[in-house]
């Protein structure tokens, strides 16, 4: 158990920068989830902290301890990787005991390891078996299984769902969470899949291109996000994004799309005062653009017009994907509505939920 | 009705046997080509070991396939002639302790270097590892005065530990090629969770590198044995005393003192064949497997 820092690490592989002046202090027994696109970086934070790699400048900490000179099998983790690694030529039971017997763990005390960590992973009839008698599934828990036995201060985990199918995914992500509650130990785990860092997530960390986005929990992050790549990543389907310019009218501040415009609710209206005639970036999501017949009660609805372009009917949803002017953006609506491609319809923003960011800087405008 | 499910049940197994015959004549082909060539790699062998047992008068006057027409005159005389007057015994025996150790060194050295040069950092590496390989390259015989004189300067000329050295030199450029390629082909997460687990550099190397190269250690193995048992030259030059003597110095020395005596060069011949097939057998699963390592990604 520990928490880990990270102090301004930098990291190149030639003249690629992998990681850009990284700092991020986890707490002890969160599950932390580095999610990003692929070549953001997130993995050789990872192997950074692993000590598989080591950083160019800055200083990481796991515990009180600085780490930057220690070897990886001295830090006191476990990863868990990509591919799972198992040693092919060992048995269940050998690949979990092999880091204990390297450490001259008693062997009763491997036995009693091995087995309660089979007995939670539910792979104790798999003991004997070599790696290749395995499925995807059952040798992911192995890998899992490796890592517990260890009791180590903190568990890596770099994208462990990824070679799994899907329905396995969903299960394995719950089986996860119950895991990290468990075991009360800090989780390390990152995925280029923004579901994975939603669903499992205490404190969600979004990096791109070597650098560190936002850090908060997994509401925050979905309910305010700090830029626009963020904002973007986090929710599926993404955020639809509009260049706007801000206008003043008698009643108040408006958003114009050129094809479409919206009225800014007075409490949201604040910061762009400073933007008047000015462009800026506005964001809104999918799941807040209603048909106007099926309107959530509360919202500030402002009503635009759009014609439909494909429409993917979800059983529970609509996905409708719009084109307004030259812009095309996507709609999640009631599952009643009815659109059919090539038609006008009315569409309604819940402004209450707007978005808007800096057009240069992209960073958000509202706080 | 009742003809209908008996006929489905014919319609399958006929197909089944039509398939069989059209893929039997498709291969036929490529398995006579086979045929015809184990043919002709085997009647030599059967023919020396068939002559190897018949005696001297017969040897001279007729062909080995006569053999097998009555009066039968086999006779061991041949091969206890050639093991007890002849030395091919002791002969067999110095051969192991050229070739057994003329096999061990080179490839524990070069699984060592192999694990370095593909695994570890050092500066240097890549260039030293060309270098190393380039040697393949240079010829045996541009190589026999220097060593020889080297060898003479410590003493190493007509001793065993001398020929084990100059094997062990011969044979690792091309070890260290081929347990390089074979070793960086390993998965890197499986070094670096050993790693993480806990391991030293000793303990991936012999838990996880070894066992896991055991198909390309093998075939290297029987490669360099082969090399070393059969190797006339560089006994010749750097071994040059009669009771250390190798088989393949024994028949040369046979084939010069009893030109005319071919059932004692058949034996002798034969016995110097016999271990090669016997590891060659024993090890031929490995063998195949590891010279398509890397093909298929299991």
């Amino acid at each position: 158990m520990a928490e880990v820092r990270f102090e301004n690490v930098n990291k190149r592989f030639g003249q690629t920068i992998a990681v850009s002046d990284f700092s991020l202090e986890i707490p002890d027994k969160e599950f932390v989830v580095l999610v990003g696109p692929s070549g953001c970086g997130k993995t050789t934070v990872l192997r950074l902290l692993s000590g598989l790699e080591e950083p160019d400048e800055g200083k990481i900490f796991i515990g009180h301890r600085l780490v930057n000179d220690v070897p990886p099998r001295d830090r006191d983790i476990a990863m868990v990787f990509q591919s799972y690694a198992l040693y092919p030529h060992m048995s269940v039971h050998d690949n979990m005991a092999f880091g204990l017997s390297l450490r001259k763990t008693p062997k009763p005390e491997i036995e009693r390891r091995v087995k309660e960590a089979a007995r939670i992973l539910g792979i104790e009839d798999l003991l004997k078996r070599k790696p290749r008698q395995l499925s995807g599934g059952q040798r992911q828990r192995v890998a899992l299984g490796r890592a517990i036995v260890r009791e180590p201060a903190a568990f890596l985990l770099d994208e462990p769902l990824s070679n799994l199918d899907a329905k396995l995914r969903v299960q394995t992500r719950a089986e996860l969470s119950k895991l990290h509650q468990r075991l009360g130990t800090t989780f390390i785990y990152v995925t280029h899949d923004q579901v994975e860092a939603m669903t499992m997530a205490t404190v969600i960390a979004v990096m791109n291109k070597g650098v560190l986005q936002q850090v908060g929990k997994p509401q925050d992050l979905y309910e305010k996000p700090g830029n626009v790549f963020v904002a973007g990543f986090i929710g599926s389907p993404a955020m639809n994004f509009f260049d706007v310019i801000v206008k003043s009218a008698s009643d108040g501040i408006y958003l114009d799309a050129g094809s479409f415009q919206v009225p800014v609710p007075e409490e949201r209206a604040g910061i762009l005062h400073e933007y008047l005639d000015k462009k800026i970036i506005f964001g809104i999501r999918p799941e807040d653009i209603y048909s106007p017949r099926y309107i959530t009660p509360g919202i500030v609805a402002s009503p635009i017009r759009a014609t439909v372009d494909v429409t993917e009917l979800m059983g529970n949803e609509f996905y409708l994907h719009m084109v307004s002017g030259d812009k095309q953006f996507l709609a999640r609506v009631d599952a009643r509505t009815a659109a059919r491609p090539g038609q006008e319809i009315e569409l309604v923003l819940n402004m209450a939920k707007m978005h808007v960011f800096d057009s240069e800087t992209q960073i958000t405008l509202l706080s | 009705m009742a003809a209908v499910p008996e006929a489905s049940g014919i319609r399958p197994i006929l197909l089944k046997i039509l398939a069989r015959l059209r893929r039997f004549f498709s291969r036929l082909p490529l398995h006579v080509i086979l045929i015809v060539i184990a043919l002709l790699w085997l009647t030599p062998t059967v023919g020396l070991l068939v002559s190897s047992f018949r005696p001297s008068t017969e040897v001279s006057t007729t062909g080995w396939w006569t053999a097998f027409q009555t009066p039968f005159k086999f006779t061991l005389d041949n091969y206890s002639s050639v093991i007890s007057q002849n030395g091919m015994g002791r002969s067999f025996l110095n051969s192991l302790i050229i070739s057994i150790p003329g096999t061990v060194i080179p490839i524990l050295v070069a699984s060592f270097a192999g694990f370095a040069f593909a695994w570890m950092k050092f500066p240097g590496r890549n260039i030293l590892f060309i270098f190393l390989v380039a040697l393949i390259v240079v010829p045996i015989q541009a190589t026999l005065i220097p060593v020889l004189r080297l060898f003479a300067d410590t003493h190493l000329v007509g001793t065993f530990p001398g020929i084990w050295l100059a094997h062990t030199a011969y044979g690792l450029p091309f070890a260290i090629f081929l347990l390089t390629s074979f070793f960086g082909t390993l998965p890197k997460e499986l070094l670096e969770s050993a790693y993480l687990d806990g391991a030293s550099n000793m303990r991936v190397f012999f838990r996880l590198i070894l066992p896991l190269s055991v198909p390309a250690i093998a075939s290297l193995a029987i490669f360099q044995f082969l090399w070393v048992w059969n190797d006339l030259l560089v006994a010749l030059v750097y071994l040059q005393v009669p009771s250390k003597a190798p088989m393949t110095l024994t028949i040369n020395n046979l084939v010069s003192s009893f030109g005319t005596q071919w059932q004692l060069l058949t034996a002798a011949a034969f016995i110097s064949m016999i271990l090669p097939l016997i590891v060659f057998f024993a090890l031929q699963r490995y063998f195949v497997e590891g010279i398509t390592a890397g093909a298929v990604k299991g």
